[in-house]
């Protein structure tokens, strides 16, 4: 039985804060993991094992599950060379895909403007925010940045459904370009009527949504059923965009970082199921990193900033499985004490936008670089 | 007594303040421009902030932590309860331009001290302004100047020195920015012991002469054995300087420039206005007060109505300041000195020492919504002090035809000059109801819901973006 072919589909879901790629996919047999780890180390035997020299964290069960269905590809040591070690400035880096300059396009707002170049969807991006991200930003190009999708659009205060529509209407015929007004105000006259016209399409997903798929309650997993409603809408999104933290566990790791995998693993899991309830998973890519992984020495209850980190990546069409190589943990071949990268986060993109989403990596990533094979 | 400017004013406090009441602006224009330009400038006229009293109903404030991003609820408490709107202005003014962020210093209690020392010395001479940067802990960690060694030197406060807070780019060469950073090594911090059970340690300056270069330095033109301070005079010579921050001044209170990293190939769009506040601060000893003085006397300053596209924090803080009610510092506001950063401008916390970008570069399709509907939720609750006030006036022209009703809305919101197209659009919706009356009770209920929506569709207006 064939299908029409279905557009595909990015959602990035951000590790926010710095994700301990060591407490992650643990190397639980490596005695330098023991010996970096006094304070941290997740004990051996709660790993949950992949292979004889890797394991998930213990809170990843349904990652775990996904993983042996062949659906996650492990992304060993992405990063960038000589990382500032700065959320900002890291975070900043792994959006604009300029480590040398303070660059302020992002790589999926060029993906856009080369997706739908003549704005014929103003919610082909979505994220969910609160506010917009750094990845999502070019000029001219919408997003829709969505805090909670069943009140979203101008004015939510207006509830009453006539006066909505009055006061919405009144607010369309403000914003249409009039004469003698300069560039500043057409351009915030475009940004007004895209935000309405957004809203406008986005009302459907809730309304059109039924599932079985019973969703845990944290708010990464409310953010991932608000996108599984949009994509189910069939509305046209393309990008979808999410984050969820604080990873940045300096202090008292092993019970915030096993909350926060527990809420992603959970909610991921859901997320996948609820597509496939649908028959709308096979053409969508989920991926996941964070800013950067953490030292590679425990502090004593936490760790610090780090370089080199992991990557995800979920779905129908990834081949599952361990990609690139997971960086030395002997002392020598460390760098400031942290995991010296070895996988650029650039290839890691570009393997997404050319081999999911069909574009040319090289423009939107700003060169060239080796490609981690996962959706061969 | 000179006939009532109320939008002159009305001006002056969205300016030099985070806008005012009608009641504010009608007793200020009683007392007159000049007069209340010179009570701004003049802020120990009226009543400080009661940090005692803070601390008693928010003892967080004292050491906040990095985790829930609460660090600039004192702050940004103060901007909204302030009764010394210019002086509190320009703590915002000082943070956008030495822009200094928490993702690096972790220590929001040093950011604080950071802003205490733009609110107390922010009108006072540049010169103690930079010398305060210069030895201020925050900000040498910053830019790296605990590591600007004299065997070793660390160019990054020598070159946003130059770059950023004082001449701007093509005034100074790559060896002046060695030459500067040369001068100031040694400025260092005392180390500090771990974070302790009640909090980080506070930091503190110090200066290290064993680690200072002595030797021969030749910064723009001028040798000798210089140290930190010679550098920040010889800066101040230099009428590059003057301009710099004039530019800077007419950027924040007067209208937008365009951002800047383009200053030195775009030249500015007033600049016999950017000459005259230059001009004020070369003669008086690079005074800010009197250049301010300069600036809102001056033509070009009175007659620049809603040039400016407002930050998301005088978004903020102007609504709230609108509505009323928030001068206590009451329980939640943590939660609202996240506002601004959910719009883009995370306070204390810029992406970069450059800053964030002004003007039209606020205004996203996330950010756009998030503006409009931070206010008009606030805008919405009739009960809220601010609000009464609009509706009293209201009534107390009688029944209103919706013209009229439109025109008052306006009027107390601004007052706004809308174009025609939206004015007639605010009457035609008024218009669907009929007149405005307060006669019966019901009437009454209906006439305040019906402000409610107005006010919510005044803000709305592409105009309300503008300050």
């Amino acid at each position: 039985m064939t299908s029409t072919k279905k557009d595909p589909v990015v959602v990035v879901l951000q590790l926010t804060g710095g994700n301990d790629y060591a407490n992650t996919v643990i190397r639980y047999a490596d005695p330098l993991y023991r010996d970096n780890r006094p304070g941290i180390g997740i004990p051996e035997g709660q790993e949950l094992r992949i292979d004889d020299e890797i394991g998930f964290h213990p809170a990843m069960g349904a990652i775990k599950e996904m993983y042996d269905q062949n659906q996650v590809a492990i992304i060993h040591g992405v990063g960038y060379p000589s990382s500032p070690r700065s959320h900002f400035r890291s975070m900043d880096i792994w959006h604009t895909c300029a480590p040398d300059r303070l660059g302020t396009e992002g790589w999926l707002g060029r993906a856009a403007l080369d997706i739908d170049p003549n704005k014929e969807n103003v919610v082909t991006t979505v994220c969910f925010g609160p506010s917009i991200f750094r990845a999502l930003v070019y000029p001219g190009v919408p997003v829709a940045c969505v805090g909670n999708l069943d009140t979203y659009g101008m004015l939510p205060g207006v509830t009453e459904v006539d006066q909505r529509a009055k006061i919405l209407d009144r607010f369309a015929r403000m914003y249409v370009p009039a004469i003698g007004t300069g560039l500043v105000d057409d351009y915030l006259g475009q940004i007004g009527l895209d935000c309405l016209a957004g809203a406008d399409i986005l009302k459907v997903a809730p309304q059109l949504y039924s599932s079985e798929v019973e969703y845990p309650d944290s708010t990464i997993a409310k953010k991932l059923k608000g996108i599984a409603q949009i994509h189910e809408a069939n509305l046209g999104t393309r990008i979808f965009y999410c984050d969820h933290g604080v990873f940045d566990t300096h202090a008292n790791q092993l019970g915030a970082h096993d909350t926060l995998w527990t809420e992603v693993s959970q909610a991921v899991q859901s997320f996948f199921d609820d597509l496939r309830e649908h028959d709308a998973a096979d053409n969508v890519v989920m991926l996941l990193f964070s800013e950067f992984g953490r030292r590679l020495h425990d502090n004593g209850s936490g760790s610090d900033h780090g370089a080199g980190g992991v990557a995800f990546a979920i779905g129908d069409t990834v081949k599952g499985g361990q990609y690139s190589e997971y960086p030395s943990l002997k002392a020598e071949d460390l760098e400031q004490g942290d995991l010296v990268p070895n996988m650029d986060f650039r290839g890691f993109y570009s393997t997404v936008l050319e081999d999911h989403l069909g574009l040319d990596a090289k423009g939107i990533v700003e060169g060239e670089f080796e490609k981690p094979r996962f959706l061969d | 007594m000179a006939e009532q400017d109320i939008p002159l004013m009305a001006h002056l406090m969205r300016r030099a303040g985070f806008g005012a009441s009608r009641e504010e602006l009608e007793q200020r224009a009683a007392k007159g421009y000049e007069e209340t330009v010179e009570e701004l400038l003049d802020p120990d006229q009226n009543e400080a902030f009661n940090k005692f009293r803070m601390l008693r109903y928010h003892p967080w404030t004292w050491k906040p932590g990095t985790m829930t991003g609460h660090g600039a609820g004192e702050w940004m408490h103060r901007m909204v309860a302030t009764k010394r709107p210019l002086e509190e202005k320009m703590t915002l003014f000082w943070h956008q331009l030495f822009a200094t962020g928490v993702s690096k210093i972790d220590h929001y209690h040093e950011l604080s001290t950071m802003i205490d020392l733009f609110r107390e010395k922010g009108m006072g001479e540049y010169r103690e302004i930079l010398m305060g940067m210069a030895k201020n802990p925050a900000m040498i960690y910053w830019l790296d100047n605990c590591e600007n060694h004299g065997d070793a030197v660390n160019e990054n406060w020598g070159r946003e020195l130059l770059e950023l807070f004082s001449m701007g780019v093509g005034n100074y060469t790559e060896v002046d920015v060695r030459e500067a950073s040369r001068a100031f090594t040694g400025w260092t911090l005392t180390p500090v012991p771990p974070r302790g059970p009640m909090g980080r340690h506070n930091w503190q300056f110090e200066y290290k002469d064993w680690d200072h270069d002595h030797d021969e330095k030749t910064f723009l033109g001028e040798t000798g054995d210089f140290n930190g301070d010679d550098i920040i005079d010889i800066i101040l010579k230099n009428p590059a300087t003057s301009r710099f921050i004039a530019r800077h001044l007419y950027n924040f209170f007067v209208a937008d420039e365009p951002q800047v990293p383009a200053w030195s190939v775009t030249p500015p769009n007033d600049p016999e206005a950017i000459e005259a506040i230059a001009q004020a601060l070369r003669d008086t000893n690079f005074d800010i007060r009197s250049a301010l003085r300069v600036l809102f006397k001056a033509d070009f300053f009175k007659e620049a109505r809603y040039t400016r596209i407002k930050s998301h924090a005088e978004v903020v803080v102007g609504a709230l300041r609108l509505v009323g009610g928030y001068d206590f510092p009451s329980p939640g506001i943590g939660n609202l000195s996240k506002e601004p950063g959910y719009m883009g401008q995370e306070l204390l916390n810029p992406p970069s020492v450059e800053g964030w970008h002004t003007g039209s570069e606020w205004i996203n399709s996330g950010s756009l919504m998030a503006r409009i509907n931070f206010t008009a939720n606030l805008i919405s609750d009739t009960s809220k002090p601010g609000i009464q006030n609009i509706i009293n006036r209201l009534k107390a022209q009688g029944d209103l035809s919706p013209e009229s009703f439109v025109d008052t809305c306006l009027d107390l919101m601004g007052p706004l000059n809308v174009g025609q197209e939206v004015k007639q659009e605010l009457v035609d919706h008024a218009g669907a109801a009929g007149a405005l009356k307060w006669g019966s009770e019901q009437d009454s209920a209906a006439s305040t819901d019906r402000v409610s929506e107005m006010l919510q569709l005044v803000v709305s207006t592409r105009d309300y973006q503008y300050a």
